[in-house]
């Protein structure tokens, strides 16, 4: 036990206690947390800073909204539902494709109108918000992902995170959906985390649960080595993201759209820990490492060059 | 800084907590362990009546506060009469009173009385004013004559009582004793005789009444005695036998002519005294014997709160035992249950039931509630709604489980109702989106991750020297305190995140 205690300390990895005490609870004011924790404002933030995101179709705040759903949806055939104030990827409903009166979820499942509606009901009651406060309904833009990633992902739509560090991007991954997964890009619900190499973007080995894997279960196809489209502008996009909303130690979640390229899905003031295992890699010699040199890095030119030099992993491949 | 600041206060807070432990514990001696008994007479008093439809007065002796017994934990039964209590130099007085009352009526006093180390005879410097009533004609020529027989024989105030109840007591009376006591002689009236004999003889003397605290009795009797005021202080005399009394074998009632209750606006006044002995913790007697010596500090002790306060409190403080539990089960080791504190108040609910019970109940409860929760899912109903409706079906199933168990004469199923019912519903509520959202077997993990919890959670809570100890000394909760600070800054690995990253120990 002492041992494996050892063990991790010495490859720096950060547990929940200290991520909590010295990371979050230092650098990220509390006053700050509305702005990613409501994803319609984080969507504001972001397009008037220039950011795209996937594009916001319609919002509902009242349960009487939804007599208007039909209007609400308007002619898109296939869109996205979340609630505002979600976390861990709960509530999300993927729809693809609709006919009068059923739609089509990314997992194949037919649901009816009124079964559609139940699930908007309690988003708005507050079912996946944090407190059970009433939320309110995000429908936006279905991501339809680079081809890049086709053979490493089942169903859903990879993103990448990327953890950022007063502005320094200092780890990545990107989540790859699975069957067990159900579609979703959570590695709690079983998708995998693949390590990626800032220097090089390129993706690395793989973890799914909390066992290394080189393929991807379901397609069969190896998940190392894919490299990440559009990287250095996702770094970028991530460091501008801390002057967005002022969070020093943020998860910038990403998805690449085939036609659109970099868009900001999410930031998080509370980025898992997983990463790391991702990575094969602790992530606290690399947050101190920016502690140490922050001052001398003043913009995200400077900061991003500063990531690419010194997070590079010796297992890149 | 910041820690300098952290671990300032905590070990601030530790000593505060600390020092006044010891300083009880070794210089009040207050016992450690709830081990030692010492008895205590828990008495009962009632006096029923009947009363004549009109307005109704009750005046019921009640034992008083001396050096020799403490009167604690008091108790007064009044059915819908207003009560007050009347105290003067000797006598304790309840007064009962109603504006219109009929029929029998019974009104209860009950204390518990506790007997203190003292044997410090009560020095009393002002003498006593003699006000018995003065015998006249034959009778005060009777008595002057006994007195000059009885001081003839006698070479102090002492030797002079003895020989008077000597006399009192005799199986056949002299003649003045004889004509002084009349025809019916009782223990009550040679007491009563007594004091007016020594009145005349320039001898206080009073009357006192009070019970045995020898063995325990349904019915116990008054019995009557006399104190005679001898160099400054109070002696007692059996009136039967003419000793000294033991006085640590009795309880003193009251002093003085009257008997023990004066009705008006009743018939048929009957007054009962039960009495019972039970052996109980010794810190009783070291609260009671210290409540005398040093008042001020045991302002603040919880034996001064009424009874029930005092059995909520026994339960209150063991919940920052569970809470520090808690910090540690979730932040050092890692465990995640549904709800922050659900398992300390689940817990609270096992110590009415029992470990077992409570597990069968809150299992019987949970899963019929999800059952039921997963057919309402159907319903389509909102949030809110949905929640008040789980909340009632929570509760018609612990009455149903009240009702069967009843039936079936098991009497702690009864005790279902004590199981906190919002949390029976959130854990339902919560259970089942987890269901949904990670599947049946995260969920049933999480639930019994939780129930362990809880049951941990109760076994340390049950630990009678740490509930004991927590009670007496309600001070170590600044020692909780400051565990639980200092754990608020502990950055380390939790255990179960040794597991979780158990990968980069193989890689290296």
């Amino acid at each position: 036990m002492l041992a494996l205690q050892r063990a991790l300390s010495l490859q720096g990895v950060l547990g929940i206690n200290k991520r909590n005490a010295n990371f979050i609870s230092r650098y990220n004011p509390r006053h700050l947390y509305p702005l990613v924790d409501d994803k319609l404002m984080t969507k504001s933030l972001a397009i008037e800073a220039g950011i795209a995101v996937p594009e916001l179709y319609s919002t509902i705040r009242f349960p009487s909204q939804l007599k208007h759903f039909a209007a609400i949806l308007g002619a898109h055939q296939d869109f996205v539902i979340k609630p505002a104030h979600g976390s861990g990827g709960e509530g999300i409903m993927v729809i693809t494709s609709r006919s009068k009166d059923a739609f089509r979820l990314v997992d194949g499942r037919l649901l009816s109108e009124e079964q559609i509606k139940h699930h908007l009901l309690n988003i708005l009651g507050g079912m996946y918000s944090l407190g059970g406060h009433p939320d309110s309904v995000i429908i936006e833009y279905r991501v339809i992902f680079d081809p890049i990633f086709e053979h490493v992902s089942y169903r859903g739509v990879p993103d990448i995170r990327i953890i950022v560090f007063l502005g320094v991007p200092v780890m990545s991954m990107i989540r790859l959906p699975t069957l067990a997964s159900g579609g979703r890009a959570n590695l709690h619900q079983g998708a995998i985390g693949c390590g990626i190499d800032t220097a090089t973007g390129r993706t690395m080995t793989a973890v799914s649960k909390n066992s290394i894997v080189n393929e991807h279960p379901d397609t069969g196809a190896p998940v190392s080595g894919i490299k990440i489209p559009y990287w250095e502008t996702l770094l970028q996009l991530a460091s501008r993201s801390y002057q967005l909303t002022g969070l020093g130690y943020q998860g910038v979640d990403f998805v690449i759209d085939k036609a659109k390229g970099p868009l900001v899905l999410e930031l998080n003031a509370r980025p898992g820990l997983n990463i790391q295992l991702a990575n094969k890699a602790g992530l606290l010699p690399r947050l101190e490492l920016v502690e140490k040199n922050i001052a001398q890095l003043p913009d995200i030119q400077s900061r991003v060059a500063f990531a690419i030099k010194h997070f590079t992993s010796s297992q890149s491949v | 800084m910041n820690r300098i600041h952290l671990y300032g206060l905590s070990l601030a807070l530790a000593l505060c907590g600390l020092t006044l432990f010891i300083y009880k514990a070794f210089y009040l001696h207050f016992p450690l362990s709830p081990d030692l008994t010492s008895s205590a007479w828990t008495i009962e008093t009632s006096i029923s009546f009947t009363a004549r439809n009109e307005p109704v007065k009750v005046e019921l002796f009640i034992p008083k506060n001396t050096a020799r017994v403490a009167v604690m934990d008091e108790n007064f039964i009044s059915r819908g009469f207003g009560l007050t209590n009347e105290t003067d130099e000797t006598n304790r007085k309840a007064i009962w009173s109603i504006r219109k009352a009929s029929g029998d009526h019974t009104l209860y006093y009950r204390a518990t009385l506790r007997k203190l180390g003292s044997k410090k005879k009560l020095v009393t410097n002002k003498s006593p004013i003699i006000d018995a009533v003065p015998f006249e004609g034959p009778e005060h020529l009777a008595a002057k004559a006994l007195i000059e027989e009885i001081r003839a024989r006698s070479a102090d105030t002492l030797s002079l009582c003895t020989e008077l109840f000597k006399q009192l007591n005799r199986p056949r009376y002299e003649q003045h004793v004889a004509l002084l006591l009349g025809k019916k002689s009782s223990p009550l009236k040679k007491s009563q005789l007594a004091v007016r004999v020594l009145a005349q003889a320039d001898i206080p003397a009073r009357i006192a009444h009070g019970v045995r605290l020898v063995d325990s009795a349904r019915q116990a009797s008054v019995m009557h005695w006399v104190e005679i005021y001898d160099q400054k202080s109070w002696l007692a005399f059996d009136t039967q036998t003419g000793l000294q009394l033991n006085e640590d074998e009795y309880v003193t009632w009251w002093r003085g002519d009257q008997g023990i209750y004066n009705v008006m606006g009743a018939t048929r006044v009957q007054v009962k005294i039960a009495l019972s002995e039970n052996q109980e913790e010794a810190i009783n007697t070291a609260i009671a014997e210290s409540q005398a010596t040093l008042p001020a500090i045991f302002q603040v002790s919880l034996f001064n709160l009424p009874l029930e306060s005092q059995s909520v409190y026994r339960v209150l403080l063991l919940v920052p035992i569970g809470a520090l539990l808690m910090v540690i089960l979730r932040n050092l080791v890692g465990i995640t249950t549904f709800g922050t504190f659900m398992p300390i108040l689940v817990a609270l609910a096992f110590r009415e039931t029992g470990l077992l019970w409570g597990l069968t109940l809150f299992i019987t409860v949970v899963s019929i509630g999800l059952l039921i929760r997963f057919y309402l899912e159907q319903l389509k109903l909102l949030l809110v709604p949905r929640l008040a409706a789980v909340l009632t079906i929570v509760i018609l199933l612990m009455v149903t489980l009240s009702f069967i168990t009843h039936k079936a004469d098991i009497a702690r199923g009864l005790s279902v109702a004590l199981f906190p019912m919002v949390i029976l519903t959130m854990t339902i509520e919560r259970m089942s989106i987890v269901w949904e959202e990670r599947g049946a077997l995260y969920a049933l993990k999480q639930g019994i991750g939780s129930l362990t919890v809880a049951s941990l959670t109760y076994l340390v809570m049950s630990l009678d020297f740490l509930s004991y100890l927590i009670f007496v000394f309600p001070e170590l909760l600044l020692v909780i305190l400051a565990l639980i600070l200092v754990l608020g800054r502990y950055t380390g690995y939790r255990l179960l995140e040794l597991t979780r990253f158990r990968a980069f120990a193989e890689g290296a």
